[in-house]
């Protein structure tokens, strides 16, 4: 375990827990709308209460995802967004920035066409703290993991409700900065799980990894934040996100409430994730 | 990777992660791989038992109709004046496909693991038809996922499916063909994963699906073997299948990948031809490796990753990818790919429906594409043989409407 990368992923955890409260991981997808205003977002999520951010590399094929992380891909991609251009906005992000752990997430073959190594090195370069692949089971691990690893970013694995005691330590195995409990069985955006039901999933990994452990999936209000912050290092909300991207649109282009409409929602999550512990 | 030196046999694959070369794998949302774990162990158990295996024999020769007739194709090989052209009947099976091979095997094995409901992906609808009727053979609920684009082309085949009793949710996102169903039917597998068996109609997806598949579907080449010695005392001199995800290619191609003398032809839907981007979906051809679906093939894919839809006048080919061992047996040089082009098939299924009475479907026509090119450059005395893995019928209107016929 010696080996596994410290990033701002530990830093910032490590902060939060000596406070004592939960942490808001936000998702939002990389170019949705278009390049510039999911920058403007990037950059405004930290200063509305955004502990971790999640910035999602576009796929044409998301599979695990549910309606809403499909439309938000499609629009990134229409946009134009590239691989490239998401590495670049990281890199801007941190310009202004040092702090904030940025976590991308997405699925192997765009990664895989850019090519591994350099992938590592120009995400490690740009200022990404860790990664979550939707596709890469623990059976894959030399694909990506390990040259993460070995590039100093960490390796994220979801756990899920199917992930039983013998399973567990298969997938924690090369894991480091968290673990990303997805509390229900299916795609994001669609259903969330029982309060009771994550407590007990939360304290069952928590028996086999010292890692935090976050929880998402249907997450929508400061509400439901607060209840799972209860029970968990952290709150990821993801489709919430990208649906206040859709609705401020105005014939699939950005506006003036944009941008807010994201803040806003993030600043009512924030809330919510501080009162949890309360 | 020219393997093809140093190997023994192709027949080994593939490894127990899943693996032929490089091809292949399982990547899959975690959610997932207790269950591809599980099906795996299930799957090799059901294999070594004669149990399992007796009750398919006996399913295939009173249900399907098998073994299905290996046919000289007498009028067609005088009229291209070349090699003698065998058709491996598999459109006389039950269902009009060879794609209940698979289903028949798969419902033993979902029932045997206890599965109280299938789901499919669907593209020409011949999977969703095999599979629906499995469901209602065994007593199933079955929901198949079919792109919208293809449900408005091959309607009759939608039909059917309903009439079988299945629920047919057509898919909207994409292009809503092949591709999409299928990232369809893996959302809803991952939410329902408990209870639901996914019924996968081809030889691709995450180990051990590619492996599986081709199993249950080479008793297509282990007929055709069996046959052909007793016709000709001899193996054919070419194999010609067409190749979409490949199931009925893999299935005829396996048993003779050992046999050097026999040549092998996959052939890939060319589209409008291999100079159109986007034009096409001939995978091999066209494509370059990547990850989709739970395994790591060729793909029709853009520069950054994204995959593309392609494009093929026959829905059943109508997929950017393919299954793993046939990237693997294409870069090995064992297995010789090719594209045909929409015209070219048109004209094949033309030609042989009036040539020999036979109405093949628009997958199937690619392959005797192939053929009405290669017979010729043949000596009288080589054998063809062609796989016909399916049966026009469900193609008379997307035929008709192409040459202007209002049906």
């Amino acid at each position: 375990m010696s080996s596994l990368p410290v990033t701002r992923i530990d830093t910032r955890l490590a902060k939060l827990k000596a406070e004592g409260r939960a942490a808001l991981v936000t998702f939002v997808t990389a170019g949705d709308p278009d390049t510039e205003t999911s920058l403007s977002i990037l950059k405004a999520l930290p200063g509305a209460g955004a502990d971790i951010i999640e910035f999602g590399m576009p796929f044409s094929d998301p599979m695990a995802e549910g309606p809403p992380i499909q439309a938000a891909d499609i629009r990134a991609l229409a946009a134009g967004q590239t691989m490239v251009k998401t590495l670049e906005q990281v890199r801007a992000f941190r310009a202004g920035d040092n702090e904030t752990p940025i976590v991308l997430m997405g699925y192997y073959n765009p990664i895989y066409i850019y090519g591994v190594e350099r992938f590592v090195a120009d995400a490690k370069a740009a200022g990404v703290d860790g990664l979550i692949v939707v596709d890469l089971p623990p059976e894959e691990d030399e694909e990506l993991c390990l040259p993460a690893i070995r590039a100093g970013i960490s390796f994220i694995r979801l756990a899920t409700p199917t992930s039983d005691d013998k399973r567990l330590p298969v997938l924690l195995r090369n894991s480091s900065g968290f673990v990303y409990y997805v509390s229900v069985l299916g795609v994001t955006g669609v259903k969330s799980a029982a309060a009771g039901d994550v407590a007990a999933a939360v304290a069952r990994i928590k028996a086999h990894t010292p890692l935090p452990v976050m929880v998402g999936f249907g997450v929508k209000t400061g509400e439901q934040a607060a209840a799972i912050a209860a029970h968990a290092d952290g709150v990821v909300v993801g489709s919430a996100l990208v649906n206040a991207v859709r609705d401020s649109l105005d014939d699939g282009k950005a506006t003036a409430a944009t941008v807010p409409a994201v803040t806003s929602l993030v600043a009512d999550l924030a809330s919510g994730v501080r009162r949890g512990r309360a | 990777m020219k393997e093809a030196t140093t190997l023994n046999s192709y027949r080994t694959g593939p490894d127990e992660r899943g693996h032929f070369g490089i091809f292949g794998g399982r990547y899959v949302a975690e959610t997932l791989m207790p269950l591809i774990l599980e099906l795996d162990q299930a799957y090799e158990a059901a294999k070594a038992d004669p149990a399992f295996q007796g009750e398919l024999k006996a399913l295939h020769a009173t249900y399907t109709g098998r073994p299905s007739p290996l046919y000289f194709a007498e009028r067609l090989s005088a009229h291209l004046g070349g090699a003698k052209i065998y058709l491996k009947r598999e459109e006389l099976n039950h269902t009009g496909s060879h794609k209940i091979n698979n289903c028949l095997g798969q419902i033993l094995l979902a029932r045997r693991m206890g599965k109280t409901r299938i789901i499919a992906e669907t593209g020409a609808g011949q999977h969703g038809v095999a599979s629906a009727t499995v469901c209602a053979r065994f007593g199933y609920p079955c929901e198949v996922y079919m792109g919208a684009t293809d449900v408005e082309r091959q309607k009759p085949n939608v039909f059917r499916m309903e009439l079988l009793g299945a629920e047919v949710h057509p898919v909207t996102s994409g292009n809503g063909t092949l591709k999409d169903a299928m990232n369809e039917a893996m959302r809803d597998w991952v939410t329902n994963v408990e209870t639901t068996y996914y019924m996968i109609g081809t030889a691709a997806g995450p180990h051990p699906y590619p492996s599986m598949v081709r199993d249950f579907q080479s008793v297509i080449g282990n007929e055709t073997r069996e046959q052909i010695m007793a016709v000709e005392g001899r193996l054919p001199d070419m194999i010609i299948a067409a190749v979409g995800g490949g199931s009925n290619a893999i299935g005829i191609f396996h048993p003779f990948l050992d046999d050097p003398d026999v040549r092998i032809v996959g052939v890939e839907a060319g589209g409008h031809g291999m100079q159109v981007y986007n034009g096409h979906a001939a995978s091999l051809n066209g494509g370059k490796p990547g990850v989709l679906h739970g395994n790591r093939t060729y793909l029709l894919q853009d520069d950054d990753g994204q995959i593309l839809e392609g494009h093929s006048i026959s829905a059943g080919l109508d997929y950017p990818g393919i299954g793993p061992e046939h990237s693997w047996l294409s870069d090995t040089g064992r297995v010789t790919y090719v594209p045909a082009t929409d015209q070219e098939a048109l004209d094949a299924f033309q030609t042989l429906t009036k040539v020999e009475g036979i109405i093949p479907a628009l997958e199937s026509a690619h392959a005797v594409a192939e053929a009405i090119k290669r017979a010729p450059q043949m000596a009288k005395d080589e054998i063809i043989v062609v796989n016909l893995s399916g049966r026009g019928d469900k193609d008379v209107f997307t035929v008709g409407k192409i040459l202007g016929v209002d049906l």
